[in-house]
Order: structure tokens, then C-alpha cells, then sequence
């Protein structure tokens, strides 16, 4: 395992609480409730947190001399590892429960792993950011089943932000070269060996739901690769504002 | 009949005194205790307009949530605005205690019945007005605010120890903002002096019109929903004020402005009461644009609410199947 290697899979994990934080960040003050409008505020902070303790590593890891924020702001669209899952727009509720759902429970199931890792700093991250990461799937799985189980209207805008979002599922168990380099070294997680737990979980919370199970065998895939959809660079051109206007200044 | 009548009369004298005497022992006066309607009315509208003015001053700000500079600021400022979002959700339900449901709350503030704090219809058009909106409006908020923990309803009084408390760190947050600013680049520099040119003027009016126009304020003082008057609550946040400018190096926006050696006080220019009345009637820069957010969350919402208590009453329903079973 070169230190490249390790510095990409980071990236690979980081970015999707980056991302995905931002895209939750969007919402704050606009929830159909006071209460869920806070608790996806506080969702979005965990994750802005997590991004910051893998991002001081990254930034200890990095041979030149860069800070947190360098790797949060100052990367090209290519240079971001996120799945295609996180960067979704926030349509409606529906699709910001769903989107969170199918996250949270891989999520979950990645850092119960990470903590066995050889790696102290992603053993450590893993452990604090466990206890968060379940509140996260509590609160998603939750809204699934009140909005699956709810009203017709809940059930159909619900139904129709699984089949839309499902088809992101599967890039969560893609692994790169780098992940298989930093996996064999036993500092990584084989997210592979979690696919059949993770659809059984999902399919058993959506039939608790009364959901269909999407059935589609065709998948998305890209994000790993740096190659993101449409709405990354809108993502980016938001997120990287201030950085971009006013280069070199302490905030 | 008539003596239903006296008896009735009498004890509407006797719980008046005791209402009286609470308020002069400064006792505090509890939701299940007797009040005059009055008392009540004035309540539910005070505390319904603050818990608004959190809910509506999320908007601002928010509008710079994914554009904060870097992870800390961004992390900094969610978690004020989340803040903000649990001072309404205590300050409703301190209201709820008088007899008002939140959806009503929400309909006064849709429909323009209730009010709201006029400096959130200000548009946020830089970074440096999250430095300015914590440094100037939340310190103008605390100078309102404070005398609010000894206020004679309990449950307002106990809801704005917390708020206090919470206000003074986003304040000590803003100036911070302004400070790094202040000690940054010329453009930086000029970013921070824009933003308290803009915010100087609607912070002073936040303490609302002066002392000969404003009503109700010889109730509120009973009652100590008020303790000083809005023209020596302007003045103790100008004294205060100005010499932060200064440590900032940026100029306060008012020629007139001077120290008055024989006051111990600023003198000050004359505010713009047209302007102030124009954004309370409605026709501010951002007064439709907040009205509208707070409307389309609420209405985009309705189905998840109706999901909600479907889901619940589908729960219950089977509970109590089990329970007959």
C-alpha cells in the first residue's frame, strides 16, 4: 500500500459525508417541521465533522503542505471520489429520506468495519463517528416507514424516490484499485463482503414499509472515478465560492 | 341570580389580587394560573413574534450555509442556525401554554397577522454579513433580551435564560468574523466596513421607534416585559457599540456620531423612521422573499406532516388490536 493509495481511499469516504453534508446544508430553514428541519441540520453537522477529522489526516498524509480546507474547496470536479448517491438533489422529502436511508445503512455498516482497522486514525474516526451514524440510520429508517406506511400520497412520493434512487446502490460496493491496495493491507474495509447483508436489510426495511422492491438489474455508476453527474459542478460552484473568489485568504 | 352574579364578581376581585400581588412580589406567573385576557393576549403576542423572528432569521443566514469560506465556519454557523431553529421550537411552546396552537402561530405569521423582527426582510449579500448580522443584530437582540429573564410569565423567562446564553457565544461568533476580516487583506477589509454600513442603521432600529411614539409601554413595564425604554435600550447598544468599531479599525456610518462628555454618552444622527416603517409594512427588500420560504416549507410539507399521523395512528390502531386480542 503506497501512501497514494491510502490518501485516495480517504477521499473515497470523506466525500460522501462532504457531499452529502452540503447537499443537507441546502435545507437548513426550509423543513416541512421545526423538529426534522433540526435534526437534518444536526445530521448534516456530524457529517461536516467526520469530513474534517479524515480531512486533518489527509492533510497530515499529503506531501505538500495543505490544509483541510485545500482538500474541501480547492480540488477539480475529477478530483472528488463521492458516489453518485449523495450528490442527488434534494427534490422533496421523500427523496432526501430515501437517499439518506440507503446511505445511512451502508454508512453504518462500513464504519462497524472500519474500526477493526490496522489503521489507528480510521480506527479512531470510525469509533466516534459510529454512535452518529446510527442516530442517522434511526431517524431515516423511521421516516421511511412513516412515509411508506403513511398516506397514499406519502406511499406513491416515497415509492417513486426508491426506484429513482436505487439505481445508485450498487457503486457503494465498487471497489478501485486503490481500495483493493489499502484492503489487503488491512487499513480498509471490503465494502464487497457487505452488498448481500446491506440489500437484505434494505429490502426487509422497505417490506416493512410496504414498499416494492425495485427490480431493476441496471445500475449507475462513476462517482469513484471522479466521474459525477450534472449537478456536482453546481455543488462545487457553491461550495467552492468564497475559496475561488478570494484566493488565498483566512477566513 | 344576582347574587351568582356578585359572587362571581367577587371572585374575579380576589383573583385579581392575587394576580396583582405575584406581579408585585415578583413572583412568577405560571400557565395553569389565573391571568387577565389581556395579560394573556399580549403574551401570546410577544412570544409568537420572537419565536417567528428566530424562524424567520434562519433564512438570512442559511443563505450562506453552503457558501461558508471553510469547514470550520461552516460547521460554526449550521450549528447557529440550528440554534436558532430550537429558540423557536421553545419559544412556541412556551406560547402554547397560553391557549394557541403552533399551526395557528404559523398561519398569523403566513397570512402578515403576526410580525416578525423587520432586520431579517435585509438581504445577506456577503460573507461579512455573517460576521455583522452576530456581532450587531444578535448584540442588539441581547440588549432586548436580557431584562426578558426576569419577565413575569415563567415559562418566557425560563425559555430566554437559555436563549441569552446561547445569543452572547453567536455573538462573540460574529465579531470573530469581523475581527479575522479586519486583520485580512485590503478586500476583506472593505468587505467587513460594507457590512456594517448596510447593518448599522436596521440594528438601531431593532429597539423600535423612539419613546414618544411607541405604545403599550407603561403595561409592559408592570408586567416587566420591559424594564427600559427603547430610546435607553438604542443608547446602551450604541455606548457599547462604537467602541468595538473602533478596536475593528472600521468607521461607524453616521457623521453625527461624537462622545457627549457630558452625558458619559454618543450622541447619534437621526434614524430613517420612513425606512423603518416601510420594511414593517411589508415593503422591505426581503419581505416577500421570507414570508414565501417560510410559506413553501410549510405548504411542501403538509403531506410529510399528514404522513406522520397516519403512520401514528395506523401504530396505534394496532396496539390496541393486540391489546383486545
Amino acid at each position: 500500500m503506497t501512501n497514494e493509495n491510502l490518501i485516495q481511499y480517504l477521499y473515497g469516504i470523506a466525500d460522501n459525508s462532504l457531499i452529502l453534508g452540503q447537499r443537507l446544508g441546502e435545507l437548513c430553514g426550509h423543513g416541512p417541521t421545526l423538529e426534522t428541519d433540526i435534526a437534518l441540520t444536526n445530521i448534516s453537522l456530524d457529517l461536516f465533522g467526520q469530513v474534517r477529522s479524515y480531512f486533518q489526516y489527509l492533510a497530515e498524509l499529503s506531501k505538500d503542505d495543505l490544509t483541510e480546507d485545500d482538500l474541501a474547496f480547492l480540488r477539480k470536479e475529477r478530483e472528488y471520489k463521492n458516489l453518485l448517491l449523495v450528490e442527488q438533489p434534494n427534490t422533496d422529502f421523500a427523496y432526501i429520506i430515501v437517499r439518506q436511508y440507503f446511505f445511512d445503512v451502508f454508512h453504518y455498516m462500513l464504519l462497524e468495519k472500519l474500526q477493526d482497522s490496522k489503521n489507528v486514525n480510521l480506527q479512531g474516526i470510525a469509533k466516534k463517528s459510529i454512535k452518529e451514524v446510527a442516530y442517522h440510520q434511526r431517524f431515516s429508517g423511521d421516516w421511511l416507514l412513516r412515509l411508506g406506511d403513511g398516506t397514499e400520497e406519502s406511499k406513491q412520493k416515497v415509492q417513486q424516490a426508491v426506484s429513482d434512487l436505487w439505481v445508485f446502490t450498487d457503486e457503494l460496493f465498487h471497489v478501485t484499485k486503490d481500495d483493493e491496495a489499502v484492503i489487503k493491507a488491512g487499513h480498509g474495509v471490503d465494502v464487497r463482503l457487505l452488498k448481500d447483508d446491506y440489500y437484505a436489510k434494505i429490502t426487509n426495511q422497505l417490506k416493512q414499509a410496504t414498499l416494492e422492491v425495485p427490480e431493476t438489474k441496471y445500475f449507475q455508476k462513476g462517482g469513484k472515478q471522479g466521474i459525477h453527474s450534472e449537478h456536482m459542478g453546481y455543488i462545487l460552484a457553491d461550495m467552492q465560492f468564497m475559496q475561488r473568489a478570494y484566493p488565498d485568504m483566512k477566513w | 341570580m344576582e347574587n351568582q352574579e356578585k359572587m362571581n364578581k367577587e371572585k374575579l376581585k380576589s383573583m385579581e389580587a392575587i394576580f396583582e400581588a405575584k406581579i408585585a412580589n415578583d413572583e412568577k406567573i405560571e400557565p395553569k394560573d389565573w391571568m387577565p385576557e389581556k395579560y394573556r393576549k399580549t403574551h401570546i403576542r410577544q412570544i409568537s413574534q420572537h419565536a417567528h423572528s428566530e424562524i424567520v432569521g434562519m433564512l438570512p443566514e442559511g443563505n450562506w450555509i453552503t457558501r461558508a469560506p471553510s469547514l470550520r465556519r461552516k460547521v460554526a454557523l449550521l450549528a447557529k442556525v440550528q440554534d436558532e431553529a430550537g429558540h423557536g421550537l421553545y419559544l412556541y411552546s412556551a406560547c402554547e401554554t397560553l391557549g394557541i396552537s403552533r399551526e395557528e402561530m404559523y398561519d398569523q405569521l403566513h397570512s402578515g397577522k403576526a410580525k416578525y423582527s423587520s432586520i431579517f426582510n435585509y438581504p445577506t449579500l456577503t460573507w461579512a454579513d455573517m460576521g455583522a448580522i452576530g456581532w450587531l443584530v444578535d448584540g442588539a437582540a441581547i440588549i432586548n433580551q436580557v431584562p426578558l429573564c426576569n419577565t413575569s410569565f415563567g415559562p418566557y423567562a425560563r425559555a430566554m435564560v437559555r436563549v441569552c446564553k446561547e445569543e452572547s457565544f453567536h455573538q462573540r461568533q460574529g465579531y470573530e468574523i469581523m475581527m479575522t476580516l479586519c486583520n485580512g487583506t485590503q478586500e476583506q477589509k472593505d468587505m467587513a466596513q460594507d457590512a456594517l454600513n448596510r447593518w448599522w442603521w436596521p440594528s438601531l432600529m431593532m429597539f423600535g421607534p423612539t419613546d414618544d411614539e411607541s405604545t403599550h409601554t407603561e403595561q409592559s413595564m408592570k408586567w416587566k416585559l420591559k424594564r427600559k425604554t427603547n430610546d435607553e435600550l438604542r443608547q446602551q447598544f450604541i455606548d457599547q457599540t462604537v467602541p468595538q468599531a473602533d478596536i475593528l479599525g472600521l468607521t461607524v456610518p453616521d457623521l453625527d456620531l461624537r462622545f457627549n462628555n457630558d452625558t458619559g454618552h454618543y450622541d447619534f444622527g437621526k434614524i430613517d423612521w420612513d425606512e423603518f416603517w416601510q420594511v414593517v409594512k411589508g415593503h422591505g427588500r426581503c419581505n416577500k422573499e421570507r414570508i414565501s420560504a417560510r410559506k413553501n416549507a410549510w405548504d411542501n410539507g403538509k403531506w410529510v406532516r399528514d404522513a406522520a399521523v397516519a403512520y401514528a395512528e395506523k401504530q396505534s390502531d394496532k396496539e390496541e388490536v393486540k391489546k383486545a386480542v
